[in-house]
């Protein structure tokens, strides 16, 4: 096989982590933002031991993502993670923070300790959902690199208009998603409140979905080049607003699994979609073109690659085979008892 | 300071503190694994209690080396952007095949371990058990294979020039078993399992010294104390394989270690000293020709010295020389503690030693001293360089950082980490004093509910 072979095939492996991280992560994020609105202390940890069993898991995807791009393509992992230093910082204040926060809750009978944590919790989630977006933003906006790779920008750039607005559809749409997977882990009273709460979710999530496409129009319309030369490609749009109504149509007839899956696929159809926009691209330099790191400039060598490659093909069907099992132990309702957080 | 000096205060922050957590991990593993199968075989409830109760404690270390190792992956990028162009396509395959194999294995499995036992046959959940030990290991595997790599470099070549050259890969297997890799993954998962023994007989002293599971702790001490007399035993030969090791890849490391500034015959060791900088001298307890002897089994063969290097590429000779000999220090307390107690508990007579069980309770903490004590002249031992005799530390620094980002992000951590620090002592503290406690009570034990009490 041929280098570009490899590139393009560690490329795909990249997207399918990072809609995989979206799609298990997102929804651990997603029940953190919805936290605070739950009231009194059983349901909170109804909440809480929903992701109980699988947060940490699910976290380990976006350490395998990290690591995958360090592997695949060393470049744009140090441009990246260099260039975006404060906001990559705060990020891990924000993941440490909120995974204490979910081990020490429930450790003590204190109200004041439960409600603190309890805030954390919630507010780290939310922040984490934001700017996973922001970061998404400012990767479709490009980023002020040099030459070498190294980031020439200032802090404030990240916060521009677009990457603001891709921040709010991410939350939003963890945020519908999170309450997607409650649905799907309640039971009761809980859960017909919940029910209420998916209608103005999802409604939020059209409009901030609706506003991030008229400004990509505006802000990056060279995300739509491709679809122009390819206008079949716009049935992935279309499949994002199919999506988005079957989670809808299906919650409302009581399919709360099936409504989670066509959320999952609403999220893969998004990732589709920016990969189709940015496309050779990994990053793209605001200075200049020729600093772009793309799929073909910034890779490790055809060796690595074929390793990693191997690696992936040997070890993904087991990880796949023993995270569904797992699943499968922890699934239906959430039920507390000692082993609970 | 520079970023520069700051990146490494940072790094080395970092590393350290989630150092504490994944050897705990490691160790507890194995005796996780060790207690169930005994309740397997045995089919004594006590066994079952006792696993239950290193589970949770389990589970809190793990947490620790979950949140605090997230930082890592990141930390190569944001402060070494030049080291992770260089290293990546080297580094690459040893991430995914920890990715894949160790860390997807353990957080899968560790559900099952924490939130399993009723939902799950005893013989899926031991099975469990051991992925999660398993996964545990794996970790350790490859991110000692990079370190050693980054000590020993081989199998690779450089391409490109000046800025942007790069190690590739040339023969994977000379990248996985460099010269180093397995003498330093046997130094490293035998201190790890140091640490599990030591940490379950400071939990079983204490509960002989409050006269509290009585029961629980002689069986801890029973399977722990023996382990711990063995393992510190084979990390003798460990440690001197890998001193010779040392001397034959990195003589500066070794001679930093010791502070030998002369290659002469008759090469001394120091058994605790303190190193003159300016005269180029080390005062204290020394053992005549001890170095040469057991180096290379002669006496009169020179160990070389560090006049062999010139200056500037001196590792930092007093604090390398001290944390090597504080790591052999501690490790010499640990063995005759562990001696001591070993008589008494074979005499029976254990529980009257009131002032050995303290000794025990505290000893916890050793292990930890010897393991951080050795990492830093591991480290250390190998500056200037980043990546032994190519490239310098300060050469891999992200150039774009400006000191300020860096202190703002110490701070970050050091505030996080001794939050962080501060809970798992304070729950650590609860668990144990709980206990491992009956299971009918455990059942029974209905959490309270603070909203509607």
């Amino acid at each position: 096989m041929e280098l570009s072979t490899y590139q393009i095939l560690w490329y795909l492996v990249i997207g399918f982590l990072i809609t995989g991280y979206t799609i298990l992560d997102g929804f651990d994020l997603g029940v953190g933002s919805l936290h605070l609105l739950a009231k009194g202390d059983t349901n909170r940890r109804v909440f809480l031991n929903a992701i109980g069993p699988v947060w940490d898991g699910n976290e380990v995807w976006l350490v395998v993502l990290i690591g995958a791009t360090f592997a695949g393509f060393p470049n744009v992992y140090a441009t990246v993670l260099s260039g975006f230093y404060n906001l990559i910082m705060l990020f891990i204040f924000a993941l440490m923070f909120r995974a204490a926060a979910i081990e020490f809750r429930s450790k003590r009978e204190s109200k004041t300790w439960r409600k603190t944590w309890d805030i954390v919790f919630a507010v780290m989630s939310m922040y984490l959902a934001f700017s996973y977006g922001l970061v998404l933003g400012n990767f479709v906006q490009g980023i002020p690199f040099n030459a070498e790779g190294e980031y020439v920008g200032t802090f404030a750039r990240f916060f521009t208009p677009y990457p603001l607005i891709v921040g709010l559809t991410s939350f939003s749409l963890l945020f519908m998603h999170g309450c997607i997977y409650l649905l799907m882990k309640t039971e009761g009273e809980i859960h017909d409140w919940l029910r209420r709460w998916l209608k103005p979710s999802i409604c939020f999530f059209i409009f901030s979905y609706v506003l991030l496409t008229v400004s990509t129009l505006y802000y990056a319309p060279a995300m739509m080049d491709r679809m122009k030369e390819f206008p079949v490609l716009f049935v992935f749009p279309v499949i994002t607003f199919i999506c988005v109504f079957m989670i809808y149509y299906q919650s409302t007839h009581d399919r709360d699994g099936w409504a989670f899956v066509f959320s999952s696929l609403s999220i893969t159809s998004l990732f589709i979609l920016f990969g189709l926009g940015t496309f050779p691209n990994l990053v793209h330099s605001s200075l200049d073109p020729n600093f772009n790191l793309t799929v073909y400039n910034s890779s490790s060598t055809a060796k690595t690659l074929g390793i990693l490659l191997t690696i992936v093909l040997i070890g993904v069907p087991m990880v796949l085979a023993y995270g569904y099992w797992i699943y499968y132990i922890f699934r239906g309702k959430v039920k507390l008892d000692h082993t609970s957080y | 300071m520079d970023a520069l000096i700051l990146s490494r205060i940072q790094f080395a922050l970092n590393i350290a503190f989630h150092f504490i957590y994944p050897p705990l991990s490691i160790g507890i593993g194995v005796f996780l694994v060790i207690m169930e199968g005994l309740y397997l075989k045995t089919k004594d409830r006590k066994y079952q209690q006792l696993t239950k109760f290193w589970v949770k404690i389990f589970g809190l270390t793990f947490a620790l080396g979950v949140s605090t190792g997230l930082v890592q992956v990141f930390a190569f990028g944001t402060n070494w952007a030049r080291y992770s162009r260089f290293v990546g396509d080297v580094f690459g395959s040893a991430l995914a095949f920890e990715g894949i194999f160790a860390f997807f294995l353990e957080a899968g499995f560790l559900g099952v371990l924490l939130f399993g036992w009723n939902k799950v046959k005893p013989s899926v959940h031991f099975l469990s058990t051991i992925c999660v030990c398993l996964g545990a290991h794996f970790s350790a595997v490859w991110i000692i294979v990079v370190n050693s790599w980054m000590q020993t470099p081989a199998g690779y070549k450089i391409i490109g020039e000046g800025e942007n050259a790069r190690a590739v890969v040339t023969d994977i297997w000379q990248v996985i078993f460099n010269p180093s890799s397995v003498d330093r993954l046997v130094h490293v998962l035998i201190a790890c399992w140091t640490a599990g023994a030591f940490f379950v007989l400071s939990v079983a002293a204490y509960y002989l010294l409050k006269k509290k599971h009585e029961e629980m702790a002689h069986k801890m001490v029973k399977i722990a104390l023996p382990f711990a007399f063995v393992v510190l035993i084979m990390q003798l030969f460990s440690g001197d394989s890998s001193a010779k090791l040392v001397a034959k890849y990195q003589p500066a490391k070794l001679a930093a270690f010791e502070g030998v500034f002369e290659t002469k015959p008759y090469t001394p060791i120091s058994v605790a000293g303190w190193v003159d900088m300016e005269n180029e001298k080390v005062y204290g307890l020394k053992i005549p020709a001890g170095l040469s002897l057991l180096t290379y089994h002669n006496p009169k063969t020179p160990v070389t010295g560090l006049d062999k290097f010139p200056k500037e590429e001196w590792p930092n000779v007093r604090v390398v020389f001290q944390t090597y000999h504080i790591m052999i220090a501690v490790w010499g307390l640990m063995f005759l503690i562990s001696l001591i107690a070993m008589f008494y508990f074979w005499k029976g007579k254990l529980q009257e030693k009131r002032w050995l069980l303290w000794a025990m309770v505290f000893s916890v903490v050793l292990p930890q001293i010897a393991m951080q004590a050795g990492w830093f002249s591991a480290e250390m031992g190998r500056q200037p360089w980043v990546v032994y005799n190519l490239l310098k530390t300060a050469s891999g620094v992200t150039k774009s950082l400006a000191p300020v980002q860096v202190i703002s992000s110490i701070t970050m951590f050091l505030f996080i980490y001794i939050l962080l620090f501060a809970l798992f002592i304070f729950l650590l503290d609860r668990k144990i004093k709980h206990g491992p406690v009956d299971d009918d009570e455990e059942e029974a034990r209905v959490y309270s509910d603070p909203y509607h009490t």
